[in-house]
């Protein structure tokens, strides 16, 4: 017999605040690299996308003078974990200009193990040496495998590794599947 | 995706994926450094027992840029002539770890029999009359690329001029084409169509100049001169008069139409044209892709989307 399990999600931003959080974290990365040269915002293929297009808005809007270019990041290519875990490539890298110099502020949707972000590093370099990368994520949910830090966060979340989170413009919803014995 | 065998196997779907993979990989390429670590410690041995030294290093090529190791058996410096069988060289680079073989044969059938030697992943780099996938895949890239089509051929008239009777690309090409939506004709001299039957949806024309004010692209095969001999065709100057690309049919091209040559060009023979001057000339092109494509080819089985492992793995 298999356990009965249940099943619950919890929604922890809705729209407006996610909205919200990515518009502090622009407004964090001007103040952090106030005259720093290029800054490149990268989004990861294919969840940081959509957020990196977002934050290169954002600080289009509040200083307009502000050279700003977006790009993504595809890291299939560089993941430790090929072998074990088959990947299916989404859309291809698109990196707008060689990165030696500028200062990269990497963008993700959730920061769990620090994996996807060590292959991501690893994939900027094949574009030139940059003067500094930065990582933006929406949601830090712990349980980091690898000594990687962000530099922005949305939300701070802990988690269970079993839960699932996902994060759209509609918000976060952790999704949390319990095994409940039936003695 | 285990092997790479035939292109029979692959259905629309499946040649998408890999052409968008391959996209990837041209990304890749047309960086500086042109080299990722995805394959890191994996080893792709290229068996040839026929010369072919385009693709051989093709393949080479596009598994040193994802970081495999690479091997070379090539017939001529090899223990064949001192009469090891074809098993006893495949048993034998197996138990030095390989883990995929790149197979080049004269006869059709080979890599299939390979698989049953290792245990490692075959893929056809041309084998007899038979099939050479990844060059129907290169084309299949170059010409969905070109003409910005998505993964679709959709309508497009591909005409392919020359033996088809012999040809493994054609063989392979007619199949990728058609799966993926194109209107293929193929034109050639009576005795070098395929005693079999052309494949469902395939057309024939007689001759190069019925296709030619018309096709969206134009694909050359080589004209092997070994033909010749067989008296299949009756001389090389009669077959270049209805068969061969010179200037004048050249013009009649339409403005947008590709010219494609899998290589290597018999010029004055079905070449009559330096393709270098025809703005729609893709020959070296399909060398490029055929980097990335091969690349595509060898991620897809050895590395990633495999569908060899299960989720539990994860």
């Amino acid at each position: 017999m298999n356990p009965a399990a249940t099943h619950r999600e919890t929604r922890i931003l809705d729209g407006d605040d996610l909205r919200r959080a990515v518009t502090r974290i622009s407004h964090e990365i001007v103040e952090r690299n106030q005259g720093a040269g290029a800054l490149v915002v990268v989004g990861i293929q294919t969840g940081g996308v959509w957020i990196a297009e977002l934050i290169a808005a954002n600080i289009t809007a509040i200083e307009p003078a502000r050279e700003v270019a977006l790009g993504t990041v595809d890291v299939s290519m560089y993941r430790d974990d090929l072998a074990i875990r088959p990947v299916v490539p989404a859309a291809p890298t698109d990196i707008p200009c060689d990165l030696t110099g500028a200062t990269v502020v990497l963008v993700d949707n959730v920061l769990y193990t620090g994996r996807t972000v060590r292959a991501a590093l690893e994939a900027l370099n094949d574009h030139g040496r940059p003067r500094a990368v930065q990582l933006a994520v929406i949601v830090d949910r712990g349980h980091r495998e690898l000594p990687i830090r962000p530099d922005y966060v949305g939300k701070n979340v802990p988690t269970h590794m079993a839960d699932d989170v996902t994060v759209g413009p509609e918000g976060v919803v952790i999704s949390t599947t319990m095994e409940v014995s039936a003695g | 995706m285990k092997h790479l065998l035939t292109t029979v196997g692959l259905d629309a779907a499946a040649i998408a994926g890999l052409l968008d993979v391959a996209d990837h990989m041209s990304e890749i390429n047309s960086r500086q450094v042109p080299k990722v670590p995805a394959l890191r410690g994996r080893t792709v041995a290229s068996v040839f027992f026929e010369d072919s030294t385009r693709t051989r290093l093709s393949f080479e090529t596009a598994a040193k840029r994802l970081s495999a190791d690479t091997m070379t058996f090539s017939v001529s410096t090899s223990s064949v002539n001192k009469g090891e069988s074809l098993r006893d060289t495949i048993e034998t680079l197996s138990a030095m770890g390989v883990d995929a073989f790149v197979v080049r044969h004269k006869s059709s059938g080979v890599p299939a029999a390979v698989t049953q030697w290792t245990d490692a992943a075959v893929i056809n780099a041309g084998d007899g009359w038979h099939q050479h996938p990844t060059q129907a895949l290169l084309d299949a890239f170059t010409i969905t690329r070109s003409f910005g089509d998505g993964n679709s051929m959709s309508g497009r008239r591909v005409a392919i001029i020359g033996d088809i009777k012999h040809s493994r690309v054609a063989r392979s090409n007619m199949d990728v084409f058609v799966k993926l939506g194109a209107e293929v004709t193929v034109v050639a001299p009576s005795t070098l169509l395929p005693p079999g039957g052309l494949p469902a949806g395939v057309l024939s024309a007689h001759g190069i100049d019925d296709v030619v004010g018309s096709c969206d692209v134009l694909y050359m095969l080589r004209m092997q001169r070994e033909r010749m001999d067989s008296a299949l065709v009756p001389e090389l100057g009669e077959y270049s008069a209805r068969f061969g690309l010179d200037a004048a049919r050249a013009a009649r091209l339409p403005a947008h139409a590709l010219v494609m040559h899998p290589g290597p060009m018999n010029r004055g023979v079905e070449m009559l044209v330096d393709p270098s001057t025809l703005p729609g000339s893709r020959i070296l092109a399909q060398v490029t892709n055929g980097v990335a494509v091969r690349m595509a080819v060898l991620f897809t089985i050895l590395g990633g989307a495999a569908t060899g492992l299960s989720q539990g793995d994860a």
